[in-house]
């Protein structure tokens, strides 16, 4: 006679006083769970090495994400914690860089290119090549109109200051160095980033 | 930082001030912690508010906010009066026997030269005494009546602990106990650290507070020295590096400078910047400025720049005024004279002072482009938000773009943290929707303008049609050939005095001194040359080993200068090239050359006895006590009261209107006219930072939601009582520019002060929240401050404003 007992009537009937391992030496086992023993999440997953992106301590982050590079399977980023080798952060996030994954999935992030008119009370969604064609067009008809090329002095100056920009102190050293060639290329001087304020 | 984060730990006293670190930098400061378990250190908090640091200091000091001045200037008298500096550093090391120039002076709070009508300084008086050679004149001694010495002894004779007492409101035996404290690190063998951040930038006076700490450092011989520096924790994530690559309105990469309007000669421009030494022989490293300079217009403009056209100096635009820093630029556009503006990852509505003139110069913009991975209140600064936001988009014809882009977790690069380490980090995913990286918009706009001027032509499209640009995928340039440029490479064989070769035509650099200013070198920023070689990218590198147990680790990651962790120390030696203290040793002098436990940061060859000085970069070899003519508000820190200041009239100079705030400052008439009185606005406040929220983005974030949904302000329990506020009340706060309402958390950690006969009651405004995001819908802060800047730099008083609290 087999005697069928599910998993939770095993663990049922250990509670009742019998040692569960003299049980499973009298050939009484339960049948496999189908749950089974849940896998560790982050098993299988892509590590991926990173800095936080908050303040400037510069900790060691090690974001976890899964696919497999194949055709429509995207990555998806689903845990993120401190890397245990840096020397700064030894493992450690603060509430900030704990809870980057937030940041990362936020319902605010922007999906795709948008203006809202002059005048207007809402967004329009616009494809990139006529938000950069637009762009493009402002900024040449500001510079042909207002490039000082020389000063009141008859000094050459050589610059473009009715357009400004504000570069980001959380962008790359690259984004930020082709930011600024392109930038003193335009003649731009009305140009810092947030170590200004 | 001068030093680094993991030094921390070397560290025999920690002096957090002007800045909150548990708070702000929760994970660098474990090694605060690590100093105080293994180290024995102890930890000194001066700040406004008993804050999160200072609950586990071993010492906490109450100061009224934008006084450090004082508390540090009284500091310095205390010392020299005492004896208690390091004499022999202080005489080899700095510029302390240094003479100054008979003509220089200083009257009731104004330094010579003073220019009332136009509130600007000629500061040509502010030199050294200069012999025929053009050397500064020296007396060893430090006897003579003029030399730095004794006029930074006559200078700060004034601030007695008496007078400090009266204008920090800061009790006299917790100054002193601090004094004393402090004044036990003069010896060899214990350093202090200086912990600072925001708290002392941003002030009218900020430049000559951080000035003041470094003075205090130099006297005490605590520059160039394990646990030592003055360290700038520092904001963002990669705040440091923006600031290295010069994303500023008058540098280029590397700190190299704009040419003014009247430099209208090439050899002009590179005589005023390659600067000669002051002192006999010593290095003054800037002299090699056309090197860096001449390297630097081969990366950006290749085979366009050389010799016969000045390499294309007039392609760089040449500043009009000192700085077109954004208080300038925003008074431009609040006046209409700008058109566009781009924000790339910035969201001013939220970070500028006097919310309603940023919202007004941006109603005057044609176009307004925002480049951002979440939504901003910037760009939606046209749309009504209620009683958050209370504008009319129907009046307001402003053209806004929003373009998606990627986040950190996006993309491949390296940030630069406070301990000028370059780390390398790879993307883990894509970004949503349609979002592109950075490098891909900027290269999208830029050749659509290129295209552009050549179809159309234009003024003055040379410089645009002539940008170097070899990226293989020119629409979207990549972090490595990026990272590589602003590294450097050899256009021809380059080499030395001996015709050696130095480094083939077409190989990286393996540091700044490869670099040539004929021609035959291209780099993008010679500060970060060294961090991609022939070697690979060496910002990748992960050997976290410390092999001499000081927490250098040289093989993690790549810092500036030269890989090098600790600045200036060469200094952490004696001059005969010993280590100060065998516990402190950094590097020392082997007979031959220069070693130790970090990258020395002097020639590696310069043995002691030919004298040369350990800071390399200043013309005089030594720390500059005296600042020259390189500060816009006088050649030794003074305290000023801040622009809104609580008491009638600045202590130190009561008689003097002209010295009542930084005589030296910049104020714009309009924001003159928004300045409030204490009569009317009685309470000084000041804005922080809280370990649960960055800015303005972590609103948009769930769990940040969570452990701070909802704006606050912290007030102190007697100025509750006295106004009738109970805990969790809802409050309103005005400025003469707004008000804001918020939660009232009633707080012991805030005591009133006697200040200069009168109790002041000081104020605690957290930054972030607003009317976006997960969080409770809230005002801006920055609806309260006043727009006038730091003198030199400019950056806001964002921490020393008046406001009135009443209970709603």
């Amino acid at each position: 006679m087999t005697l069928r007992v599910t998993r939770r009537q095993f663990f049922k009937l250990g509670a009742a006083g019998m040692a569960t391992s003299s049980m499973a030496m009298m050939g009484f086992a339960p049948e496999p769970a189908v749950a089974s023993i849940r896998h560790f999440k982050l098993t299988g997953a892509k590590i991926t090495r990173s800095n936080c992106t908050y303040c400037s301590v510069g900790c060691g982050v090690l974001l976890y994400s899964r696919g497999d590079a194949a055709i429509n399977n995207v990555d998806d980023i689903y845990h993120v914690e401190g890397d245990p080798d840096h020397p700064v952060s030894r493992g450690s996030l603060c509430p900030k860089g704990a809870g980057l994954l937030d940041y990362i999935q936020s319902d605010s992030r922007l999906r795709y290119p948008q203006v809202r008119e002059a005048g207007s009370d809402e967004w329009k969604r616009i494809d990139w090549d006529e938000a950069l064609e637009r762009i493009a067009r402002h900024m040449k008809d500001d510079r042909d109109a207002n490039f000082v090329a020389d000063d009141d002095d008859g000094n050459t100056v050589n610059h473009w200051i009715s357009t400004g920009m504000l570069a980001a102190s959380a962008s790359t050293n690259e984004t930020a160095y082709l930011t600024h060639k392109v930038v003193r290329s335009l003649g731009m001087v009305a140009f810092d980033n947030q170590a200004r304020v | 930082m001068t030093n680094h984060w993991v030094d921390i730990r070397n560290a025999d006293l920690i002096i957090a001030m002007g800045g909150n670190p548990a708070e702000a930098h929760p994970v660098g400061f474990r090694w605060v912690m690590e100093a105080k378990e293994k180290n024995d250190a102890r930890l000194v908090v001066v700040d406004p508010r008993f804050n999160r640091t200072a609950a586990v200091a071993d010492y906490y000091a109450e100061i009224r906010t934008g006084t450090d001045i004082a508390f540090l200037g009284g500091l310095i008298s205390y010392l020299i009066e005492n004896g208690l500096f390091h004499q022999d550093y202080v005489r080899a090391y700095t510029d302390a026997s240094l003479i100054v120039s008979p003509e220089f002076g200083f009257d009731d709070g104004l330094f010579s030269g003073y220019d009332a009508d136009n509130g600007e300084y000629d500061k040509s008086s502010w030199q050294y005494e200069y012999d025929d050679e053009g050397h500064a004149r020296r007396d060893e001694t430090l006897q003579h009546p003029r030399c730095v010495f004794q006029m930074m002894r006559q200078h700060y004779s004034r601030y007695t602990l008496e007078l400090v007492s009266s204008v920090c409101g800061t009790p006299r035996d917790k100054i002193q106990r601090v004094w004393d404290m402090i004044a036990e690190t003069a010896v060899p063998d214990r350093t202090m650290t200086f912990l600072y951040a925001l708290g002392w930038t941003q002030h009218s006076i900020g430049s000559q507070i951080i000035r003041t700490a470094a003075i205090v450092q130099l006297l005490l011989g605590n520059m160039g020295m394990r646990g030592g520096g003055v360290n700038a924790l520092r904001g963002h994530s990669n705040i440091q590096g923006l600031t290295d690559l010069g994303l500023l309105s008058n540098l280029l990469p590397g700190y190299l400078t704009l040419p003014r309007s009247g430099e209208q000669e090439y050899d002009q421009y590179i005589l005023e910047r390659a600067r000669p030494p002051l002192v006999p022989d010593e290095v003054s490293y800037w002299r090699y400025y056309e090197r860096f300079h001449v390297s630097l217009m081969k990366a950006w403009f290749g085979d366009a720049a050389q010799e016969e056209n000045d390499w294309r100096f007039d392609w760089l635009p040449k500043m009009g005024v000192d700085l077109y820093d954004i208080l300038h630029t925003f008074e431009r556009m609040h006046q209409g004279e700008v058109n566009g503006y781009i924000c790339q990852g910035f969201n001013p509505l939220a970070a500028f002072p006097h919310k309603a003139k940023t919202t007004e110069s941006l109603s005057r913009l044609k176009y307004l482009v925002v480049i951002d991975p979440l939504r901003t209140e910037t760009a939606e600064f046209w749309k009504n938000h209620g009683e958050y936001h209370d504008v009319d988009p129907a009046a307001i014809d402003t053209e806004v773009f929003r373009l998606p882009t990627t986040a950190f977790a996006e993309e491949d690069g390296t940030i630069v943290n406070s301990s000028r380490w370059l780390q390398w980090f790879w993307a883990a995913a894509p970004p949503p929707g349609e979002s592109r990286s950075d490098t891909a918009i900027m290269a999208g706009i830029f050749l659509r303008l290129q295209r552009l001027y050549r179809e159309e032509g234009g003024p003055f499209p040379e410089p645009i049609l002539n940008l170097h640009w070899p990226y293989r995928r020119p629409d979207e340039p990549s972090p490595e050939e990026l990272a590589r440029e602003y590294n450097g490479w050899a256009l021809e064989d380059v080499f030395d005095e001996e015709r050696n070769l130095v480094v083939r035509a077409g190989e990286q650099v393996e540091d700044f001194g490869m670099l040539r200013a004929d021609g035959s070198t291209a780099c993008g920023c010679w500060l970060f040359a060294g961090c991609w070689t022939e070697g690979g990218n060496q910002m990748v590198r992960r050997d976290n080993s410390d092999p001499y147990g000081t927490g250098q680790t040289l093989g993690w990651a790549w810092s500036w200068p030269a890989n090098r962790r600790i600045l200036y120390n060469r200094a952490s030696a004696r001059p005969d090239g010993t280590p100060w203290a065998a516990r402190k040793a950094v590097v020392w002098w082997n007979g031959q050359r220069w070693v130790g436990n970090d990258v020395p940061d002097f020639p590696p060859t310069s043995a002691p006895g030919d004298g040369q000085a350990p800071f390399i970069m200043n013309q005089t070899g030594r720390g500059q006590i005296f600042a020259r003519d390189r500060m816009n508000e006088g050649p030794f820190p003074e305290h000023y009261e801040p622009f809104e200041t609580p008491i009638a009239n600045n202590p130190l100079h009561p008689d003097n209107p002209l010295a009542k705030h930084n005589p030296g400052a910049r104020v714009f008439e309009q924001d003159r006219e928004n300045f409030g009185t204490f009569e009317e606005f009685p309470h000084a406040a000041t804005s922080y930072r809280l370990t649960e929220h960055f800015h303005y983005w972590t609103m948009h974030n769930r769990l940040n939601a969570i452990a701070q949904p909802e704006k606050f302000v912290e007030i102190g329990e007697s100025l509750a009582e006295e106004l009738g506020i109970a805990k969790g009340d809802r409050v309103r706060v005005s400025s003469k520019r707004g008000f804001i309402e918020a939660v009232a958390v009633v707080t012991k950690r805030i005591r009133p002060l006697q200040v200069a006969g009168q109790t002041v009651h000081q104020v605690g405004i957290p930054l972030h929240w607003g009317f976006l995001g997960e969080t409770k819908k809230s005002y801006l802060t920055n609806t309260l401050t006043p727009s006038v800047g730091d003198g030199n730099t400019q950056t806001p008083e964002f921490k020393s404003f008046l406001v009135r609290v009443e209970k709603l």
